[in-house]
Formats: C-alpha cells, sequence, structure tokens
C-alpha cells in the first residue's frame, strides 16, 4: 500500500519527479565517470531514459533532458577510460537496432504483417554501401573508379534506403498474395534466398565475394575528417535514429498510419472503408525495409567488412523478439525492447560469460563451458517468445491508441463555430478506435 | 549435356528417394496440425531433430554397453525407433498442452510466434545437452548398415552410370513406407482416425457429436511427433552425422512439401515429400552442369525455397488439396 501511495503521489508532483530525475541522472553520471569499468553503471545511465519517459513532463521537455543525456553526458561519462570505445560500441549498435526494430514494427506491429526474413533488408543496405566503397565493384561496373571516397557515404545512406524500400516493393508485390501465417513463411524463404545469394555470388562475376565477404569498407568522410571509431559513429546513427523516430510518430498517426492498422485488424472491413489493400501494404514493407535499409549501411561502414553470416535467420528473428519483447505496434516499447535485447546480447551475456570463467579458473563453482551465457542466446529468445505471446502479448510498454474525449471535442466545437469540420475529423477517430 | 544429367540419374533417383522418404513424414506431421488446427507447427522441424538426438543418444549407449553384438542390428534399430517415436510423441503432446492450447482463440500470428520460440528453446536445450556429455555439439552415432551395394544401372541402357546404394537405404526406405501405409489405414480405417478427420472438418460440430475434441488434437500431436522423431533417427543412421539445426530447413522443406501436396492432405504429403527430394538432389547434382558452373550446388536450398514461395502465390491449395473460400 505504501508502494502505492508513494507513487501516487511521485506522480502527482511534477517537483518532485524533476527532482528524482535529475538525481538519478547525475548520480548514474557520476559513477559512471568515476568508476570507469562499471557496466551496471553506463546501464543505469541509459535507463535514466526510460525513467525520462515515465513522468508526466511535456514531449519537448521529455526530448530535452534525453537529448541532454544522450548528446552530452553519456559519451562525457563514458570517455574517461580504456572502456570508452566499447561503451560507444554498444551504444552505436543498439541504435542501429533500434532503427531495424522500428521498421519491422511498421510491418508487424502496424500493418498485422509477420515477416521472417526482415534481416534480408539490412544485408541489402550494408552490401550496397560494401560493394561501392571498396574496389570490388571495379569487377562489374563498366565506369568509375573504385572504391568511392569516404564522402560518399552520405549519399548511400539514402542509396541504400531506396534500394532497400524497392526490394522491398519487389518482394512484396509476389509476396502479398498469401495471408498470415502463409506470409511468414514466404517472407522467411525469401530472407534465406536472398542470404544464400549474396553467399554465392562470386561467380559468375565476383560482386559480393562470396562468402569471404567484402573487407575494409572505406570509412565516411566529412570535410576531411574520417569516421573510424564507434564514438563517432555514434553521432550519425543518433542523427539517423531521431529522424526515424521522428518519421514513426508522423507516420503511426498519418492517413497510412491509420489505414495500416486497420488493415491489421480486419483486411476485408479495411478494403469495404475503401483502403486499398497492395497499395497499403507494399508501404508498409518499404518504409520498413527502408529503415533497415540505411541502418545496413552504417552497419556495413562501421564494421569495415560485410559477410553473410551477420544475416541469418537467428537475426530476423532477434529483431522479432525485440518488437514483441517491447510490444507490437508501440513506439516507445520497440525501442525498449531493442535497447534490452542488444545490450542483453553484447554486454550482460558477455559479461556474464567472462564472470562465469573466472570463477571456473579460480576454482569456486566449475561451470561447465556448455552453459555459458553467451551461447544461450537462442534459449533466452525463445523462453521471451513463449512467455510474452502467453501472458502478456500486448509487450512491455504496450500500444496506446490516442482517446479522444467526445464531450470536449463537442465542447471546442461549440466555441469555435468556425472549425466544425476539423473537429468532425476528431470524433470520427473516436469511431475508430474504440 | 543431357548426357551428364543421364549418367548421373540412377544416383539422384536413390539419393532422391532416401531423402523424399525423410521428407515426405516429416511433412506428414505438418500436415496433419495443420489439417486440424491450421496452424504451421514451426517446431516439428526440432522434434524431427530431437528423434534424432534421442535415438542417436541410445544406439551410442547400446554399443557402450557392447548389447549391439548381442543382437541383430535391425532389431536394435526397431527397439530405439520405438523408444524415440513415444519419447517425441510425448513430447509434441507436451508442446501443444503447453505452449499451443492455451492460444487456439488468440490470433494465429500469436500462436507461430510461439512455435518459433518453441524451436528455438529445443535447438538450445538439445545443443546443450549434446555439448555437456559430448563436448561438441556435432554427433557422429555408430555407423549402422553401412554396406556399400553397387546398382548395375548401365545394364539397363549404356547412358547411365552405375550408383551405388548404402543398405541403411533400403531400411529408409521400408520404414518409411511402412509407417505411411500405417498412418493412412489408421487415419481412414479405424474410429480415431475419423474423429481425427471429424476435427479438423469442424471442431464445433465434431464436439457436439461427441468427439473429445482436446485427446483427438492431443493424439494427433503425439502420432505427428512420433513419426517425426522416428524419421529423425532414420535420418541419423542413413546420414550420420546430426547436429541441433538440422531440424530448421529441413522443417522448411518438410513444409514445402505438405504445401506443395495440399496442406491437409495425407497422401498429398507424401507425394509432396518425394517429389521435393528427388528435385532436391536433382537440382544439386545438376545445376552446375545446366548452368555451366554459374550456378552452384548451394542453390539447391533457393531451389526449394523458390518452388515453395511459387506454390503458395500460384497455387495456395497446393496439386492435391481443396480450394478453400474465405467466409465473411
Amino acid at each position: 500500500m505504501d508502494v502505492k501511495n508513494l507513487l501516487s503521489t511521485i506522480q502527482a508532483n511534477k517537483r518532485l519527479q524533476a527532482i528524482i530525475v535529475g538525481l538519478y541522472i547525475v548520480v548514474t553520471f557520476a559513477s559512471l565517470y568515476l568508476a570507469q569499468k562499471s557496466v551496471i553503471a553506463f546501464l543505469l545511465l541509459l535507463a535514466s531514459l526510460l525513467l525520462l519517459y515515465f513522468t508526466s513532463f511535456s514531449n519537448r521537455v521529455k526530448w530535452l533532458v534525453g537529448g541532454l543525456v544522450l548528446v552530452v553526458l553519456l559519451p562525457l561519462a563514458a570517455s574517461q577510460g580504456e572502456a570508452y570505445q566499447s561503451y560507444m560500441e554498444v551504444a552505436t549498435l543498439v541504435g542501429i537496432y533500434i532503427a531495424m526494430a522500428l521498421g519491422l514494427n511498421i510491418v508487424v506491429g502496424l500493418a498485422g504483417l509477420l515477416d521472417l526474413g526482415f534481416v534480408a533488408f539490412f544485408a541489402l543496405g550494408s552490401y550496397t554501401y560494401g560493394i561501392f566503397a571498396t574496389s570490388q565493384a571495379n569487377n562489374f561496373m563498366p565506369f568509375g573508379h573504385y572504391p568511392l571516397s569516404g564522402e560518399s557515404f552520405w549519399v548511400f545512406i539514402f542509396i541504400g534506403c531506396l534500394v532497400a524500400a524497392l526490394f522491398g516493393v519487389l518482394l512484396g508485390i509476389p509476396v502479398l498474395r498469401v495471408k498470415g501465417d502463409y506470409l511468414a513463411i514466404v517472407t522467411l524463404g525469401f530472407g534465406e534466398i536472398i542470404r544464400i545469394i549474396f553467399n554465392n555470388l562470386d561467380k559468375p562475376v565476383n560482386i559480393t565475394n562470396g562468402a569471404m565477404g567484402l573487407a575494409s569498407v572505406k570509412p565516411p568522410e566529412l570535410f576531411g575528417i574520417q569516421f573510424m571509431y564507434p564514438s563517432q559513429f555514434y553521432y550519425i546513427v543518433l542523427i539517423i535514429l531521431i529522424a526515424v523516430i521522428f518519421a514513426v510518430r508522423r507516420l503511426e498517426y498519418s492517413k497510412i498510419g491509420r489505414a495500416w492498422k486497420a488493415v491489421r485488424e480486419n483486411e476485408i472491413a479495411a478494403q469495404a472503408m475503401g483502403i486499398h489493400l497492395v497499395r497499403t501494404k507494399l508501404m508498409a514493407f518499404a518504409v520498413g525495409a527502408s529503415f533497415s535499409g540505411m541502418m545496413g549501411v552504417v552497419f556495413a561502414a562501421k564494421q569495415t567488412f560485410v559477410d553473410p553470416t551477420s544475416f541469418t535467420l537467428v537475426e530476423s528473428i532477434t529483431i522479432l523478439v525485440m518488437v514483441i519483447l517491447g510490444g507490437m505496434g508501440s513506439v516507445p516499447g520497440v525501442i525498449l525492447g531493442a535497447a534490452i535485447v542488444t545490450i542483453l546480447n553484447l554486454q550482460v551475456l558477455t559479461e556474464l560469460t567472462n564472470w562465469l570463467n573466472q570463477l571456473s579458473l579460480s576454482g569456486v563453482i566449475h561451470v561447465p563451458d556448455a552453459l555459458s551465457p553467451a551461447k544461450m542466446q537462442r534459449f533466452i529468445f525463445g523462453i521471451i517468445l513463449i512467455l510474452f505471446a502467453l501472458y502478456r502479448p500486448q509487450g512491455l510498454l504496450p500500444a496506446k491508441n490516442p482517446v479522444f474525449d467526445e464531450k470536449d471535442l463537442k465542447d471546442t466545437d461549440s466555441n469555435h463555430p468556425m472549425n466544425t469540420g476539423v473537429h468532425k475529423g476528431g470524433t470520427q477517430h473516436v469511431h475508430l478506435d474504440s | 549435356m543431357i548426357e551428364q544429367v543421364l549418367q548421373t540419374l540412377p544416383q539422384v533417383l536413390i539419393d532422391g528417394l532416401a531423402l523424399g522418404a525423410v521428407y515426405a513424414i516429416v511433412a506428414l506431421g505438418y500436415t496433419m496440425v495443420y489439417g486440424i488446427l491450421e496452424l504451421i507447427n514451426f517446431a516439428h522441424g526440432e522434434i524431427f531433430m530431437t528423434g534424432a538426438f534421442v535415438g542417436t543418444a541410445i544406439l551410442l549407449t547400446f554399443s557402450g554397453l557392447g548389447w549391439m553384438a548381442s543382437m541383430p542390428a535391425i532389431l536394435a534399430l526397431l527397439l530405439v525407433l520405438i523408444v524415440t517415436s513415444v519419447a517425441t510423441g510425448l513430447l509434441g503432446m507436451g508442446i501443444e498442452r503447453v505452449a499451443y492450447r492455451p492460444l487456439r482463440n488468440a490470433p494465429k500470428l500469436i500462436t507461430l510466434i510461439t512455435a518459433i520460440g518453441i524451436s528455438f528453446l529445443l535447438q538450445d536445450i538439445v545443443r546443450f545437452i549434446t555439448e555437456l556429455k559430448n563436448g561438441n555439439y556435432i554427433l557422429t552415432g555408430p555407423s549402422l548398415f553401412s554396406k556399400q551395394i553397387g546398382v548395375k544401372a548401365s545394364a539397363i541402357s549404356s547412358v547411365f552410370n552405375d550408383a551405388s546404394v548404402k543398405s541403411s537405404f533400403f531400411i529408409v526406405l521400408i520404414l518409411a513406407v511402412i509407417m505411411m501405409v500405417a498412418l493412412d489405414f489408421f487415419v481412414n480405417k479405424t474410429k480415431w482416425g475419423m474423429a481425427m478427420r471429424a476435427v479438423a472438418q469442424d471442431r464445433e460440430t465434431a464436439a457436439l457429436m461427441t468427439v473429445n475434441v482436446n485427446k483427438v488434437i492431443a493424439l494427433t500431436f503425439f502420432i505427428g511427433s512420433a513419426l517425426g522423431g522416428a524419421t529423425g533417427v532414420l535420418f541419423a543412421v542413413q546420414y550420420g552425422t546430426i547436429d541441433p539445426y538440422i531440424g530448421f530447413i529441413l522443417g522448411l522443406k518438410a513444409f514445402t512439401a505438405a504445401v506443395l501436396g495440399g496442406i491437409g492432405n495425407i497422401r498429398g504429403a507424401m507425394f509432396g515429400g518425394i517429389m521435393i527430394g528427388l528435385l532436391e538432389m536433382f537440382a544439386a547434382a545438376n545445376l552446375p552442369v545446366v548452368s555451366h558452373g554459374i550456378l552452384g550446388a548451394e542453390y539447391k536450398d533457393v531451389f526449394a525455397f523458390a518452388i515453395l514461395i511459387i506454390v503458395l502465390i500460384f497455387k495456395p491449395e497446393g496439386l492435391f488439396g481443396k480450394v478453400s473460400v474465405e467466409k465473411v
């Protein structure tokens, strides 16, 4: 009871919230700043964003504080020691996966089309940049000189986006004739086909260099500065991510976003309401794929190495786990889910493994190698998928539909008789969403 | 070019038939479950894989205890098949009870997602146990029936090359045929089989006709999984080496077979399985020849998936299935 009371007082009091969040950020910042090797401090500082999400400030304040934490505090606190680049590496990958999960969220969460081959678009983006930013393109391009300079990276972000979107539409056209679980299988098949093709496209013309992969991809360059380190990529990813989140938020409440939700709930009813099914679904595929393609370009540039093993089915399922864990259709949820899964994968599991190894070495307990947490990914993902599907299908942060108070809308109507048309649009929302 | 294709044809037919028999029985599991619940049991490929591991483990224990020498190999194999199929059958029933039954009225996508979860879980549990016992998750069973028998195909016509067959091929084929005939008899001629068909046709009406629907669904999972597990053993005997990740792609191809034969149709699944096995072996042997080395044998998987996609897009009811009409 006390906890409940405490929570409700905090919820009611904005100043208290500000103090708590501020204190939390300062403490975690200081602990990361001082205790460099502490992964926990790093994670806690990231968690301040989640805390921020639950406060009742206006969106603008939330964005400002969140931006401050991400742009200034996190890199500054992490930059004090040797672990700097590895922290930034994790943060960068978290950003990349968040953007991909947001893309998949449009396809699965909003439009209700289960895509099990989503990583294919990521692969397309990666290879688009990888091929032209290495000497690989010399093998088949009749003109031009390769590798292209690092400055082309910025153009390639858009090219990767377009290529992925194009393939999203091309795959979508045949695939969308099938529905539901068949669609899942077909997309899975397409994902595997693309991976196998990339794996074997070193003959007759060597385009992808097959299983060997493309090495030493040119790093991005801007005004003569080369982007080599994760701490630099972090800012690129952050900018793209903010653009992606902005786009997703706008799309969700736009006409096409509402059409996606309608198609998800009931295809036939949506069609009867005048929604063009094929066009709506293709849009979902294209938009979702384009985010993935963009991040593929960044990924290729960051790793400076592209090979088909980064694009297996497990990757597709990992992205799906992010969406399911966070909550299908919920943007904050998916961001949280992607962050949790990526950090779990990259930091928690490896740290646990190291810790257990040390324990085994010092002879405290003996943990067999087979049990090492770094190998348990599938187990953990499997458990997450099953438990969430069974007990919490709406995810950690469920999607919320905007609720319009009918009475409130009518009142504004009578106050401003000039705006009736606009507000009638508002009342229609109520019917759609309820 | 045609000459080359013809030369390898006898070997392709033999290998394709062995693989096709495996696909056919695994496809039965998919098609039975889909027929009754309209659910793609993604975990079925993993049940097949578990069966392969359980069977190999038992065989290894037998030879470790020195029992293999004291009984004929075929008896040992039959014993292993029975034990494995009961074990995987119970596993399948358990999966249905825990993961699918609570979601029977949930949206289909949710059930599919749990199925993927189960499939990942099984892969990792099997990997974990094998690695713990064995130090390595790739397992090689004792070689049974490994005698090579030459087939004098050149005696029939001079265009063919001679082929060779492992004696396990005949055992796999004969046991597979026995399993398929037994299942066909069970479904079409017995009372329980009739109940299964009734539930597949209309679950609610069947329930009104005093058919215990939950029991029938559990039985379906038991039979499908038992057959899948037994096939896993046959696969391990025929191909020797197994790892925890064989189930997924094989399951996908078996699903392709089920779709090709018309999902829900048991005889169709058998036919589809044999077809896919033959086509895959044919593609693996001849793609490099036909395309002058441009397309390698690795593209055989692309070939299988392409069949799946083409069938689903242009003829989703399969070769022998009924066209389903969506009612509003």
